[in-house]
């Protein structure tokens, strides 16, 4: 019988990282317990434009006045495994503001909140799958993991593409950022050519002049998108 | 051996504790109404970590699977009916409303769950069954899972309110929940 493919060795996290602490207490340590291809689930939610608001995908526009901090642009296409564009997939964010502060009842960083930035947006990919959000480049953060402890600036990404199986969240990354190799989250993943590929390029064909840089970060989602349910079940 | 993938799926990483900045209008959206349609079941429970104690900044997504069950309200709101996100609260609670499931030949009835939280840098897959409608040995993938750790699949029907279940998620310890490889 034919298992269920597993993840490429080394791509993914592993439940149990005690340099990344709030594991230890919360990963399972029995057996994942694998089952036949036949038997995981094939079908997942198809989210319509009905979800989504005009500018759900422009984070500076929803204030009295524009966020401090680095306008930017970032855009990509998501694609399936086969390099295939992931239609109408829906992809959502949620980042720091510029000073690093999340706009949380949570986060308890003394970093100014900023009035003009929530932080949260959402978008569906057109038909080549592309993206794109305007926000503000977020900053990095202090956190309680250990002594001196440093977020890299980074955006939260979560992705829905065909079938559940390719659900996917993740974080995306800057450039040149030095805080990288020092953080647990970030290391979590044993791959370094996977770590790389969570970390937008500076695209300057999408930068405006006077006016915002723009990152290209595309995203792979498991699976296949071009067999819907429907037909594969034949 | 099926064909080799070209590209390999990006890699996971924790939902961390501020999700609800961007996540929380899909709760919203589909949140638990005052009263519980019909042909609709409500679920109750917990998610605690390895010392019992509760996650409070957990994270749930319910499918109950299926194209059958797209509606035309579903094109309106732009979320399919069989579809719920939810968080819990600050005493590790989740409440929600969804479609009954249906069994099919060999599955019986269940919804498939997904798990995100801080701590978990790559989200959980698991199942939850109900305690009713459990068949016996009929289920490929129950039959798949130890004996002795099923019950943590199937949830608890209410004793007094019909269409009510409970349904603990064990992340770690003493009853950890099945999760499954993916």
């Amino acid at each position: 019988m034919a298992m269920m493919e597993l993840a490429e060795p080394g791509t993914q996290p592993e439940y149990h990282f005690p340099p990344y602490v709030s594991t230890i207490a919360r990963s399972p340590r029995m057996p994942l317990v694998l089952l036949p291809r036949a038997q995981m689930e094939q079908s997942g939610p198809v989210f319509g434009q009905g979800l989504i608001g005009e500018r759900d995908n422009d984070l500076t526009v929803h204030h009295a006045g524009d966020p401090i901090g680095e306008r930017i642009l970032v855009h990509g296409r998501v694609l399936d495994e086969t390099g295939r564009p992931v239609r109408g997939a829906l992809v959502e964010v949620w980042q720091a503001n510029a000073a690093g502060r999340y706009r949380h009842k949570v986060d308890t960083y003394d970093a100014p909140l900023d009035p003009n930035f929530a932080g949260g947006g959402r978008t569906l990919t057109d038909n080549n799958g592309c993206y794109w959000f305007k926000t503000i480049k977020p900053g990095p953060y202090p956190w309680g993991n250990h002594h001196n402890a440093w977020r890299p600036s980074h955006i939260h990404f979560s992705l829905f593409g065909a079938g559940i199986l390719s659900r996917l969240v993740t974080q995306m990354y800057f450039p040149g950022d030095p805080l990288q190799p020092l953080d647990p989250i970030f290391n979590s993943i044993p791959d370094a050519a996977a770590r790389a590929r969570l970390i937008s390029s500076l695209d300057m064909d999408r930068s405006e002049s006077n006016y915002l840089l723009a990152y290209k970060w595309d995203i792979v989602l498991r699976g296949r998108a071009d067999t819907p349910f429907e037909e594969r079940k034949q | 051996m099926s064909d080799r993938s070209v590209r390999i799926p990006a890699s996971s990483q924790t939902v961390g504790p501020f999700f609800r900045i961007g996540l929380q209008y899909l709760i919203d959206r589909t949140h638990l109404p005052s009263i519980v349609p019909e042909g609709t079941i409500e679920i109750r429970g917990r998610v605690l970590d390895r010392d019992g104690l509760p996650v409070p900044d957990a994270m749930l997504e319910f499918w109950c699977g299926a194209p059958k069950l797209l509606s035309g309200r579903d094109a309106e709101s732009g979320v399919p009916e069989g579809f719920r996100r939810v968080a819990t609260d600050e005493k590790g609670e989740f409440a929600l409303t969804i479609p009954r499931p249906v069994a099919e030949a060999s599955s019986d009835a269940y919804l498939l769950v997904l798990v995100f939280a801080r701590g978990l840098l790559r989200h959980l897959i698991t199942r939850m069954y109900l305690e009713d409608e459990v068949r016996s040995d009929s289920d490929a993938v129950l039959l798949r899972v130890p004996p002795e750790r099923r019950a943590t699949l199937i949830a608890r029907a209410d004793e007094k309110q019909a269409g009510l279940y409970w349904w603990d998620v064990v992340l770690q310890g003493t009853g950890e929940t099945v999760f499954f490889a993916w």
